[in-house]
């Protein structure tokens, strides 16, 4: 007897995210990694206020994937190392159960990362970045990222290379996410019509869905033996 | 000796087959048309009014995406094939598809850069379309990276497969990207072109009778005839693997 489809993704979720809030090992890295890649690219950028309004939606979403990856990476390798992968391979749940437990366990972590960098971007560049819009274009944007991340993370995981591996596989694959969200907010922070940022957001549902479909099919298959 | 000969490889699971007919008919025909289809596009075709002899670039930068979109589309179909039946002949036609595919749309790339030279005074520019054709070059060139990286070859196979039709998505992007996004400035030749688009032509008569057979030509046969080749090598290095494998334990 298999069991439910929703017990076993909610039992996933539980368990990852009561296993962040005891060790904080993922959110905290990722955090920290996204502050010091907001630092570092104040820096090497130089970003004064006309500068700011260009590259603040990139540097944003360039960091967010960046973290994504680190998280990613280490949210499977607890599975790997723990052996709870297996465990779970034995356990009589659909493989389309796990995938949608531990997407929504990788999304609420990057999310949680995305939403403490705006008020923090938008303090540092003085950039209205807090608005309902962007938060929807940040939501969506790592939902994304989640879908195809935690898809090729558990086949990166149970390669050698492990670590190197990923973010080869993920950065082609997640440009038309970085690409459209880059563009929704960009047009979103300089008030641009409604039309063009719609247009952007549009083309990012679509993708998302089109890689949430097909990882959902695929995820049976990277997680055999 | 021959019958020894014969039996190690039927251990091995070596292709010692000669060439089969069809495919050295298909080579031949390939590279017949090839030529015949160039001489059409360099001698037959008219030269352009606006763009001059340039514009016979046209026949090779089109036909070549469309070429890899037939090779890309092979990868899908050994993939999911690949996963439903776990047959290792699929996966290598998954392989060759990547492979064939990823040299067409380079060969895309730089005729199309090599265009853009002198009709858009630059040799690339970040437009809509050619910012997901460089995407999906990059898409397949991590496939074979990874492909790589990976020691298990059961796992690799079925890895590669799902990767294989994850990537797929990049190719329709740059298919149809041209029809989604209006600002790009990549001219359509069949078809309304987009506002902006700077060095469009009008597919005469005269465009078409170089350019169709040269479509048909890259959809079909060229990327059929590569892959094929490229399936055989690839059966007979996993026989040498198995060879070293077993000279190695002996």
């Amino acid at each position: 007897m298999k069991t439910p489809f929703i017990n076993c993704a909610a039992a996933i979720i539980s368990k990852d995210l009561r296993a962040e809030f005891r060790a904080r090992e993922l959110v905290s890295v990722m955090a920290l990694f996204a502050l010091l890649s907001i630092l570092v690219f104040s820096f090497a950028l130089e970003l004064d206020r006309q500068a700011r309004e260009e590259a603040v939606s990139g540097v944003l979403w360039v960091t967010l994937i960046f973290a994504s990856l680190l998280g990613f990476n280490r949210s499977m390798a607890q599975e790997r190392d723990q052996g709870n992968l297996d465990a779970l391979l034995l356990a009589p749940v659909s493989r389309a159960a796990i995938f949608v437990g531990k997407l929504l366990g990788n999304f609420i972590f990057t999310l949680i990362v995305g939403l403490a960098m705006l008020p923090l971007m938008t303090a540092l560049y003085g950039l209205a970045l807090l608005d309902g819009w962007i938060i929807l274009t940040t939501a969506l944007g790592t939902f994304g990222f989640a879908t195809i991340g935690t898809l090729l993370a558990t086949m990166t995981v149970q390669t050698r290379a492990r670590e190197a591996l990923l973010p080869i596989a993920l950065l082609p694959i997640a440009l038309p996410f970085l690409l459209t969200a880059v563009r929704a907010t960009k047009s979103l922070l300089s008030g641009a019509p409604a039309a063009e940022w719609q247009g952007s957001l549009g083309m990012l549902a679509a993708i998302t869905v089109i890689y949430l479909v097909l990882s959902l099919l695929l995820y049976e298959y990277v997680l055999e033996e | 000796m021959e019958a020894e000969r014969k039996s190690l490889a039927l251990d091995l699971r070596i292709d010692t087959s000669p060439m089969p007919r069809l495919l050295r008919a298909l080579t031949v025909i390939t590279a017949l048309a090839f030529a015949g289809t160039l001489a059409l596009g360099l001698r037959v075709a008219g030269t352009d009014i606006q763009q001059g002899e340039i514009q016979r670039i046209f026949y090779i930068h089109m036909p070549s995406f469309f070429g890899a979109f037939t090779a890309f589309g092979l990868t899908v179909i050994g993939g999911v094939i690949y996963l439903a039946r776990k047959n290792e002949a699929w996966d290598r036609i998954a392989l060759a598809g990547v492979e064939v595919g990823l040299a067409f749309s380079l060969i895309n790339l730089l005729t199309g850069s090599i265009w853009a030279r002198p009709i858009w005074n630059t040799w690339w520019t970040w437009d809509p379309r050619l910012t997901s054709a460089a995407i999906m070059c990059l898409t397949y060139a991590a496939y074979l990276m990874l492909r790589a990286g990976i020691d298990d070859p059961g796992k690799r196979r079925a890895f590669m497969s799902v990767y294989g039709i994850l990537a797929f998505v990049t190719v329709l992007i740059t298919l149809f990207i041209i029809r989604i996004v209006p600002e790009t400035i990549h001219p359509v030749i069949v078809g309304a072109s987009p506002q902006n688009a700077q060095g469009g032509f009008e597919a005469t008569s005269g465009v078409v009778i170089a350019l169709l057979p040269s479509l048909l030509l890259w959809l079909t046969l060229l990327p059929i005839t590569l892959i094929w080749h490229r399936v055989r090598l690839e059966a007979r290095i996993e026989a040498l693997n198995r060879l070293k494998l077993q000279a190695l334990s002996e």
